[in-house]
């Protein structure tokens, strides 16, 4: 099947958006509960076209967070960078997973991803209250799944070009 | 370390494996990592960086602003000329109060030359909007819209009309980040208005928490005494209300109380806050510089 370069202007302006999702105030109840919005599209563009978007673009979106949130510069980059390798090391597997199977791998992904973080606020001596933190993990993992089906088309395509 | 051919995922660049390139961006992001935690060392980096993501706080802020607006023009007549009247009244009360305040410090002056001491009272101040950006729910910190070229610095207080709500902690051209003096990692020098007792205030991480940790169970503070910024460490100007004690927890068997006091300050309330410049906290040349260069 002949299939058309995706452009790079929807990938650039998802991941805006993730950042833009990101930062939006939300109340204090449902704060705690909101999906980590920038690895989900990180993940998602690494699965679909892993050779454009992968470590490099997952350093400048850490960055970027780490800016936005006043964390420690590389915070953020390193917990995407870890993600990602994981995901760009496996795509070929992940990308033929059946839904159910997917959202596990997510959540898996997503934990590694919050237990970085903590850690590094552990380590550099940041007090950082214990509040739950599996209610992104759960939310995220819910939204990459609804993405993924929105799009099952796109990972069809990505899947049977390899 | 060599990934399976199969897996690598790096044929598109060729040379280098997926692991390899893993391991230099871990290793760039670690680096940042240690030199940001060390000292200062990024600040200029950081400055970069925030301008890059200006346009992105000010997306962010955009649907909280129109709200606002929005607001404004569907509020009704008689909620308007119910405000205003409160206002008007207010405006009184405080009219009144400052009166005798101006006598107060007259007197405050003139006994002050008397005792032949030297204590700064001018303070400078500037009014800066909260933006409405959110990232970390784990921690108690906003971006204002002000920056370098406001000539704000890092360690500046910030108040609001009821009280200190915290200090700047990084300063981009345009805007600036403040923590709280409720997150957990702060911790503001205060004295009891009653008594003069000092001690310190530690952020719990909610926003209508302080903790006293370091008063003994003899100390003679009791619920509903006011704490004042004392004005030792330097950032914050003395003699602003930070807290009320709310309750005291003798302990015995331990040799200190368990004393728990609640912000004056609005702090989650909060849309507009103020920046303020005493004689003695004014910035540092090095500051001033940079805000004239931009």
């Amino acid at each position: 099947m002949a299939h058309r370069d995706y452009d790079w202007l929807t990938p650039a302006l998802t991941l805006v958006g993730a950042l833009i999702l990101a930062a939006l105030p939300l109340p204090e109840s449902v704060a705690a509960f909101r999906p980590d919005w920038a690895v989900i599209v990180l993940l998602y563009w690494s699965l679909i076209a892993p050779r454009r978007y992968g470590l490099l673009t997952a350093l400048w979106m850490g960055l970027a967070l780490d800016t936005l949130s006043g964390a420690l510069l590389g915070q953020h980059a390193l917990a995407l960078l870890i993600v990602v390798y994981l995901s760009q090391r496996f795509y070929l597997r992940i990308r033929v997973f059946p839904v159910s199977q997917l959202a596990v791998t997510v959540v898996l992904l997503l934990s590694l991803y919050q237990f970085t973080l903590f850690w590094i606020d552990g380590v550099a001596g940041r007090t950082v209250p214990l509040i739950e933190r599996w209610g992104p993990v759960i939310t995220g993992a819910v939204v990459f799944a609804l993405i993924l089906t929105a799009f099952e088309r796109r990972r069809q395509a990505a899947a049977a070009r390899m | 370390m060599s990934a399976p051919g199969q897996y690598s995922g790096s044929q598109g660049r060729g040379e280098v494996s997926l692991g390899a390139r893993f391991a230099l961006l871990a290793i760039v992001s670690l680096a940042l990592m240690l030199l940001d935690h060390q000292a200062n060392h990024l600040a200029r980096v950081r400055q970069a960086l925030l301008i890059i993501v200006y346009p992105i706080q000010m997306l962010v802020d955009v649907p909280s602003d129109v709200w606002q607006s929005l607001h404004g023009w569907v509020t009704e007549r008689e909620a308007l000329l119910a405000e205003n009247e409160q206002l008007k009244r207010e405006r009184l009360s405080v009219n009144f109060r400052l009166q005798r305040l101006d006598t107060l410090e007259a007197e405050n002056r003139r006994l002050r030359e008397l005792l032949d001491s030297t204590e700064a009272l001018g303070h400078r101040v500037l009014i800066a909007e909260v933006l409405a950006v959110d990232l970390d729910p784990y921690r108690q910190r906003f971006n204002l819209n002000r920056g370098l070229q406001d000539g704000v610095f890092v360690g500046q207080a910030l108040l609001d009309a009821d009280g200190v709500v915290g200090q700047v902690v990084e300063v981009g051209p345009f805007t600036s980040e403040a923590v709280l003096i409720t997150d957990a990692d702060h911790a503001v020098p205060v004295s009891l208005n009653r008594n003069g007792l000092r001690t310190i205030a530690v952020g719990t991480g909610e926003s209508n928490r302080l903790r006293l940790p370091y008063l003994t169970n003899s100390a003679d503070v009791v619920a509903g005494d006011l704490l004042i910024s004392s004005g030792l460490g330097g950032v914050f100007p003395s003699g602003y209300p930070v807290a009320r004690v709310l309750e005291v927890q003798v302990r015995p068997g331990q040799s200190f109380a368990e004393v728990i006091a609640e912000p004056v300050s609005k702090l989650d309330r909060d849309q507009e806050v103020l920046l303020v410049w005493t004689e003695d906290n004014a910035p540092p040349a090095e500051t001033a510089r940079l805000a004239g260069e931009l």
